[in-house]
């Protein structure tokens, strides 16, 4: 790869993440089943669905949580397409890379087998492989569901709510923010340095400008740290954070919470083995 | 080395959650201890640059380009305890804001890169870095392999959870219920990867930035490079609790002989040819037979050498937890007295070296 590729690249993946954080928080605002819920009514129904996925043994189990999750996503207003292209493909060609040797190698009663390749599938391996791709997208599908829904600041909220220490929210709500200003600043340092760049470079000086231009982030970042402690100080900082906004969950909410856990439960039970 | 949901069990998990959470309540506490409020702002920056090295595209000898991790960093500048919060940080963001790596996986992945991870990283680098000089080349070495044997450490921790799931977990038909490939296989797969390529990259960018850091900033190093006995070097008082943990520890060790059964893979040749030895071989192997007769490469390196005390049981004692405890200690012993003569060499080279 070229000098250009590799900063190009960089600043590709950067400017990709930065734009799936804005299309996620733009999801999160829209009118929707999911977005109408209190977070933590969201937070704790979506994961007993993630830990149903988990827990169930058996595939039509777990297929009923990944069309219930597709269900979900349509009354959230979050699109099929997006579901697709962000989460279902790039899963699906991940877990079927993992899943597919095992439909071989697992030992088990012969199923078919390639003569050409002398290798043998077994109903075990194929039921295996089966298992894992739709567990994995069906938790990924969740996931997502709860990240797309869901501004980061609610998610602190409910952190909160469920008792996680105050420093720890705080380190999460100041990273989160943090992300975005360095993520910006490295941007600009790897294009200011493309833009300087005249044909190539060779790979050990690409590597040595990696190198210096994360040591330069990483020299703007403690020195930020310790303006933003001097700002926080002068602002009353003493080590204790308090949040502003305090929310009451609805009677909606706790029977969107029970649906919730009502339906995994039923999963775990159909999905026992 | 994210691993996303779906492929540990809940109940892998659930430990690998209780492992993370005493090293996050441990890391947290020395930290309310021992830096209080600025180190709030500091682990949330380190924590976001964590996060963005990990989306450098690092051009690797060879023709590859690799991804860092940034533990390394984070352990050297900011001390094991720190590390731990903020790699945990930028971990638990890429999976609840990007939904990068599982949820209920959270635990699993923070515990093989950011405790695991730190911890090692921070051992890696003080043991080879020594008492060497904040701008020496040693400690660039150190870093260096700090970041190299972080993540295969990492990785291997991955490798042996996807390893297990097949043991513990499959259906009444004996298929996998979450990663289907047995531990021949899943360490070998993901460490190829980690040894060739990731663990170069977290190396290369480990060494670059304390390099960088040595000409631009080297107060940066101070805090975890054992020249000082600030809050986060080892005082005396934080020695003091090493030795009462290592004791405790000592105590305990008598547990160990109610550990039921055999470890998978350590038997002895004489296991091989007697039937309970043989049963037990089987059923440890998910029923499949041992070989008529012992292997014979075990059998040819299996008499190269003899314990001194074989299975933790000296023979002149009768007691078996009193042999337990006793061979704990003189291991014990072994270590101290081996750390003592490396540290004893190491001072000895430093005094003839040429003063820096």
């Amino acid at each position: 790869m070229s000098a250009r590729g590799t900063f190009a690249g960089t600043i590709v993946g950067i400017s990709r993440t930065l734009a799936d954080a804005m299309v996620y928080e733009d999801l999160a605002h829209r009118p929707g089943l999911l977005q109408s819920l209190d977070p933590r009514a969201r937070l704790v129904g979506l994961l007993s669905l993630v830990l149903a996925v988990t827990l169930a043994h058996r595939l039509s189990a777990i297929l009923l949580l990944l069309a219930a999750g597709a269900l979900l996503a349509r009354l959230s207003h979050v699109g099929i397409l997006l579901l697709g292209k962000r989460v279902w493909l790039p899963v699906l060609v991940f877990s079927a890379i993992v899943a597919l040797p095992a439909v071989f190698l697992t030992p088990g009663s012969p199923a078919f087998s390639i003569d050409a390749l002398a290798f043998e599938a077994t109903h075990q391996g194929l039921n295996s492989a089966a298992l894992l791709i739709s567990r994995v997208e069906a938790a990924a599908t969740l996931t997502t569901l709860l990240v797309v829904t869901t501004p980061w600041m609610h998610i602190l909220n409910a952190l909160r709510s469920f008792r996680v220490p105050q420093e720890i929210v705080l380190i999460l709500a100041m990273t989160h923010r943090y992300v975005f200003l360095l993520a910006e600043t490295a941007t600009q340092m790897f294009q200011s340095r493309q833009s300087r760049t005249v044909g190539s470079l060779d790979r050990a000086t690409q590597r040595h400008v990696t190198t210096r231009t994360a040591g330069v982030l990483l020299s703007k970042s403690m020195e930020l740290s310790g303006e933003v402690f001097l700002a926080m100080q002068a602002r009353g900082f003493r080590g204790n954070a308090r949040a502003l906004v305090g929310c009451r969950l609805r009677a909606k909410d706790f029977l969107g919470m029970a649906a919730f856990l009502a339906f995994a439960t039923l999963c775990v039970w159909a999905g026992r083995s | 080395m994210h691993i996303p949901d779906g492929y540990l069990s809940p109940s892998t998990c659930a430990v690998l959650y209780g492992g993370s959470g005493i090293a996050w309540y441990t890391s947290l506490r020395r930290v309310r201890h021992s830096l209080n409020a600025r180190m709030v702002p500091l682990i949330a920056v380190f924590a976001a640059f964590s996060f963005l090295v990990m989306m450098f595209n690092l051009p690797l000898p060879g023709g590859t380009t690799g991804h860092a991790i940034g533990v390394s960093v984070a352990a050297i500048v900011l001390g094991p305890a720190g590390a731990i919060l903020s790699v945990s940080v930028a971990v638990a963001i890429q999976a609840l804001f990007f939904g990068d790596g599982g949820i209920l996986a959270l635990g699993a992945n923070c515990f093989n890169m950011a405790v695991v991870g730190s911890l090692f990283a921070y051992a890696s680098y003080r043991l080879v870095a020594g008492g060497a000089a904040l701008t020496s080349h040693r400690r660039v070495i150190a870093a260096a392999i700090a970041g190299y044997v972080a993540i295969n450490l990492s990785a291997l921790l991955a490798a042996i959870e996807f390893g297990i799931q097949p043991m513990f977990f499959h259906d009444t038909g004996g298929a996998p219920l979450y990663a289907p490939y047995p531990l021949r296989i899943a360490v070998p797969a993901m460490m190829i990867g980690h040894l060739a390529i990731a663990g170069v990259a977290e190396a290369v960018i480990t060494a670059g930035l304390v390099a960088y850091l040595q000409s631009s900033d080297p107060a940066l190093l101070r805090t975890t490079s054992g020249l000082v006995t600030d809050g986060s070097a080892l005082t005396p008082t934080s020695l003091r609790h090493l030795w009462i943990t290592v004791a405790l520890l000592l105590l305990l060790t008598p547990l160990g002989i109610l550990a039921a059964g055999k470890a998978w893979g350590e038997w002895s040749i004489h296991e091989f040819s007697e039937p309970r030895g043989r049963a037990r071989i089987q059923a440890a192997s998910r029923d499949e037979a041992p070989p008529a007769a012992s292997p014979a490469g075990l059998r040819r390196l299996s008499t190269i050498w003899t314990a001194p005390l074989p299975a933790y049981a000296p023979r002149f004692i009768k007691s078996a937890g009193f042999g337990y405890f006793l061979s704990a200690m003189f291991g014990v012993g072994c270590v101290l007295a081996s750390s003592l003569a490396l540290q004893a060499v190491l001072r000895g080279r430093r005094s003839l070296g040429p003063p820096q």
